[in-house]
């Protein structure tokens, strides 16, 4: 397979060389990709490189990674998009397994209470493999609503709920036959999850987060969250009554797009800053903080419990989105992690979000090797974990002790990135004055 | 010196008389009695001894507010002899303007109601009214077909009718000069100087910490923010309306400021309002009225397609529906230079006995009308006091933005305030856009109609609203929106 080129020498002092990129647009599946595109034609000393020409840095898609990653040979500097094994996060049945074995290695080596911090994932059960197993916990709870979701699928697709176990047998007749697939490829393996009856509603519509992490590393796992982040609602009221109404039940665009009263003007959706601010106004900052809290605790706890299964390269980076839901106890859920989060822009707000987004995690990615690597914040993203919590007070200051520790995470909060871009480079650029 | 004491022992007469009618008359004069019967109120000393037990139990608060919200709202009696058309608008000339809009909004009602053949008002069929009430939470699933109704006015017709206002006793003259207006108001208002604005808006000044900015950047909470909320954590404490409004005028935290507004405001969420919610729910279950459609139309039209209003839509309809028919609000025309238009049963035009208020409240919305209620769905979930909020802000301040007159915080002087002080500061800009045949005020008139609702981001929509609680008054729209635009010229 082809190898990347080398990076040409650089002179003393001088800027970073030109090095060469390659652009996938054609291979994704998002319809519009205007955003990736516009932001790596953008940026300064950045080329695309067509076809097989050689590159250092490759946004690529997961089918890509699968077929060609492992006869891949990538120099050192070079960057990918993605972990060979995401999958154990963000497919629904292996990150339930990873969940479940991370969670009993918790109350085994610390204790109860630090396990129950796993509890922010509805109970699951994969399908067909655990149906008894599912069956048996049905029973226990009889009247309460459950979703099935296929594994593999995105933006909604084959998702149904149900209440009695007999709206599932036709369905568990078709799919028992497809265990012989490629096992990579688990063609219509399910699960089966407790459905949440108590959303959140504001303005009586449900609605569920997106929020953005950054990974850099599992192997030592450093990850940051995005400052901004968006919230989307249902178009139509909610309501127990309709479970066959797919539009109320399901958040993504991607479904509610086809909904009838879809208004593609509206877009649905909140910048998470005004969600902030409208939860602060009804019920105080503390109750606030204490959820923002929860979700920082739902990351790492789900990237913690990958840490070991995923295969760390160094040349593999990932930008995840989070979907998140909130129940009327202002409780987090875990719906899903995507590794793949639409890059799209559905309205003018959207497309600054999401340039915004991937400017800042070139700037992370850092091919141009200008940061440190001490750096808590760059842009709009947050360090969230450096193998090990990252505190919002300066380094020096004890807070361990103190039980005053917060952490450096700002979601919902103002997003001067700008600014903060610009103060970052600009003392590097005088530094550099300095050195050479 | 004798008519100060005049003038204050008429104003005194008046607010003892609004209140003694009020329900805070009828609570104090139970607790006075109840309050017999506790041992420290002897009857020796029995005026003093209530008063005490007033000031402790908070109910003398209370009374301080009411007085504060009467003194606040209704003006001061200006000359026993003047008439009350003085009240709501002293000259003449701009009396009449108000007079000839009222009417051409009249008639473009009742021609399209004609044209549509619908009735103003009509009693809803039992059927119908069981619909509504099931449907009562989520009203904006209904799809009506409102494509032949059309909004009664919208702000730009408004701003022809500001722009060819004219004080008949004053010549203009032809050439430019020095003192002459480049903008598009030509009525001789005095509006504030710079210097005048500069004393009002002292708060605002650089020195003093502001919200939304120092809480915003780099300055340490310890120096502004912190101090800033426990000041307002104790004014709530305290349920001091006076307090609470100076407080506010340097912007209120975002967890406060429900609250603080409800104070300054003096709504309180009682049985009562509750019940007088429910009622006005039962007015709009039983009558169909054809202002009905256009709210409706209204909130399809904006606040359904803002981003961030859209989610609240069904809230809308329950606050607009409901203020329609509150007969409370004809209470503010005592003070607004608009007049309730008036409406005959059917067969009995011109018969004063036969007159009715049309719509009950008397307030024709116009297009955008329900945005002055979506913001406040940030701060109140609960219909009944969302309610109260928003009629409250509207007799003290909205009313202004679309009935022509001279006050200082009227349409018309916010307008001249705005065009004057840009002029002032940017003259060869203003001059240039004249010119060129682009007149600021008529890309800024809608924002200050609307009061910025859905042209600014929420948040600094409520730190804006803040002031315009704090100060009492609507210049801060003009005098903000000068600001915006000397920074981004300069």
């Amino acid at each position: 397979m082809s190898k990347p080129k080398n990076q040409c020498s650089k002179t003393h002092g001088a800027p970073k060389v030109k090095e060469r990129d390659q652009k996938v647009c054609i291979r994704f599946k998002c319809t519009v990709l205007n955003t990736l595109m516009d932001v790596l034609r953008h940026r300064p000393g950045w080329v695309e490189v067509k076809d097989e020409g050689e590159w250092d840095f490759y946004w690529c898609d997961v089918s890509w990674l699968r077929e060609n990653f492992d006869h891949t040979y990538m120099d050192e500097h070079v960057r990918i998009s993605h972990f060979r094994n995401h999958y154990e996060l963000t497919r629904k049945n292996y990150m339930v397994k990873n969940l479940k074995r991370f969670r009993k290695q918790l109350e085994r080596e610390v204790g109860k209470l630090e396990a129950a911090k796993c509890d922010f994932f509805p109970k699951t059960f994969e399908l067909p493999s655990d149906y008894h197993l599912f069956v048996e916990e049905f029973r226990k709870t009889p009247g309460i609503t459950w979703i099935m979701k296929p594994v593999a699928r995105s933006q909604g697709k084959g998702i149904f709920l149900f209440r009695k176990l007999k709206d599932i047998m036709d369905w568990r007749k078709d799919v028992g036959r497809s265990d012989d697939q490629k096992d990579d490829i688990p063609v219509e393996n399910y699960v089966a999850q407790r459905y949440i009856e108590n959303p959140y509603l504001i303005g009586g519509r449900k609605f569920d987060l997106r929020v953005y992490v950054l990974v850099m590393s599992y192997i030592p796992l450093r990850a940051w969250l995005y400052r901004d982040g968006f919230v989307r609602f249902s178009n139509t009221r909610f309501t127990l009554s309709s479970i066959d109404d797919h539009y109320v039940h399901l958040t993504n665009v991607a479904v509610q797009k086809t909904s009838p009263d879809y208004d593609p003007e509206k877009g649905c959706k909140w910048m998470i800053q005004r969600f902030r601010q409208y939860l602060t106004s009804k019920h105080g900052p503390e109750m606030v903080e204490t959820l923002f809290r929860d979700m920082d605790n739902i990351f790492i706890k789900s990237l913690q419990s990958v840490q070991k299964v995923i295969i760390s390269d160094k040349h593999c980076f990932e930008l995840y989105g989070y979907d998140i839901l909130i129940d009327q106890d202002l409780k987090p859920w875990l719906l899903e992690v995507n590794a793949s989060p639409s890059l799209a822009a559905s309205s003018q707000e959207d497309y600054q979000l999401k340039t915004c987004l991937l400017e800042d995690t070139l700037h992370i990615v850092d091919m141009e090797a200008r940061l440190t690597g001490k750096e808590k914040r760059v842009g709009g993203f947050d360090l969230m974990w450096n193998d090990g919590p990252v505190s919002r007070e300066e380094e020096g200051i004890d807070t361990a002790g103190t039980g005053n520790f917060v952490a450096n995470t700002h979601l919902g909060c103002n997003n001067d990135r700008k600014k903060q871009l610009r103060q970052l480079f600009c003392s590097f650029h005088s530094q550099k004055k300095v050195t050479s | 010196m004798l008519q100060e004491e005049e003038d204050l022992s008429l104003t005194i007469a008046q607010i003892v008389q609004k209140l003694k009618g009020s329900r805070l008359y009828a609570q104090l004069e139970r607790q006075a009695w109840v309050s017999l019967q506790k041992p420290e109120i002897k009857l020796e000393t029995l005026k003093e001894d209530i008063k005490e037990f007033f000031r402790i139990t908070g109910w003398e608060k209370k009374l301080h507010n009411a007085v504060y919200s009467e003194l606040t709202v209704f003006p001061l009696p200006r000359h026993p002899a003047a008439p009350p058309e003085h009240l709501k608008e002293p000259l003449v000339y701009m009396r009449k303007a108000q007079g000839s809009w009222e009417k051409r909004i009249l008639k473009s009602l009742n021609s399209m109601c004609t044209e549509l053949s619908i009735p103003l008002a009509r009693k809803r069929p039992v059927v119908e009214q069981k619909e509504l009430l099931n449907k009562w939470n989520e009203m904006g699933t209904d799809e009506p077909d409102l494509s032949l109704f059309r909004p009664v006015y919208a702000p730009k017709d408004f701003l022809e009718v500001l722009i060819n206002l004219r004080n008949p006793n004053y010549e203009n003259g032809e050439h430019l000069n020095f003192k002459t207006h480049l903008g598009l108001i030509q009525v001789p208002l005095k509006v504030k100087y710079i210097s005048e604005l500069k004393e009002f808006f002292v708060e605002l000044s650089l020195n003093t910490g502001q919200l939304g900015i120092d809480d915003a950047t780099q300055v340490p909470p310890e120096l502004f923010e912190n101090e800033h909320v426990r000041l307002g954590q104790k004014v709530l404490a305290e349920q001091d309306s006076a307090a609470a409004q100076q407080y506010i005028r340097q912007g209120s935290p975002t967890a406060l400021r429900a609250e603080l507004w409800a104070l300054i405001l003096n709504v309180s969420n009682q049985p009562e309002d509750l019940l007088y919610y429910e009622q006005l729910k039962s007015n709009v279950i039983q009558h169909d009225l054809l202002v009905d459609s256009l709210i409706y139309k209204d909130v399809k039209l904006t606040a359904s397609n803002d981003d961030y209003y859209f989610v609240f839509e069904d809230y809308l309809y329950q606050v607009l529906l409901c203020f329609s028919r509150d007969t409370a609000v004809l209470g503010h025309f005592a003070y607004n230079s608009a007049s309730p238009p008036k409406s005959y049963i059917r067969g009995k035009l011109g018969m004063e006995d036969y007159a009715v208020f049309y719509p009950p409240n008397g307030v024709i919305p116009f297009h955008g009308f329900s945005m002055y209620v979506a913001p406040l769905c940030f701060l109140y979930h609960e219909p009944s006091k969302l309610y109260q909020i928003f009629r409250e802000m509207y007799v003290r301040f909205f009313f202004r933005l679309h009935s022509i007159s001279s006050h200082h915080s009227g349409i018309v002087s916010l307008c001249l305030l705005f065009e004057t002080l840009l002029q002032t500061h940017l003259p060869q800009l203003f001059y240039h856009l004249r010119e060129i045949g682009a007149q600021p005020l008529r890309i800024s008139f809608k924002w200050m109609v609307r009061a910025f609702s859905g042209y600014l981001a929420t948040d600094q929509l409520l730190l804006l609203w803040d002031r315009i609680l704090g100060y009492n008054s609507l210049e801060i729209l003009a005098a903000h929106l000068d600001f915006l635009l000397v920074i981004l010229h300069g």
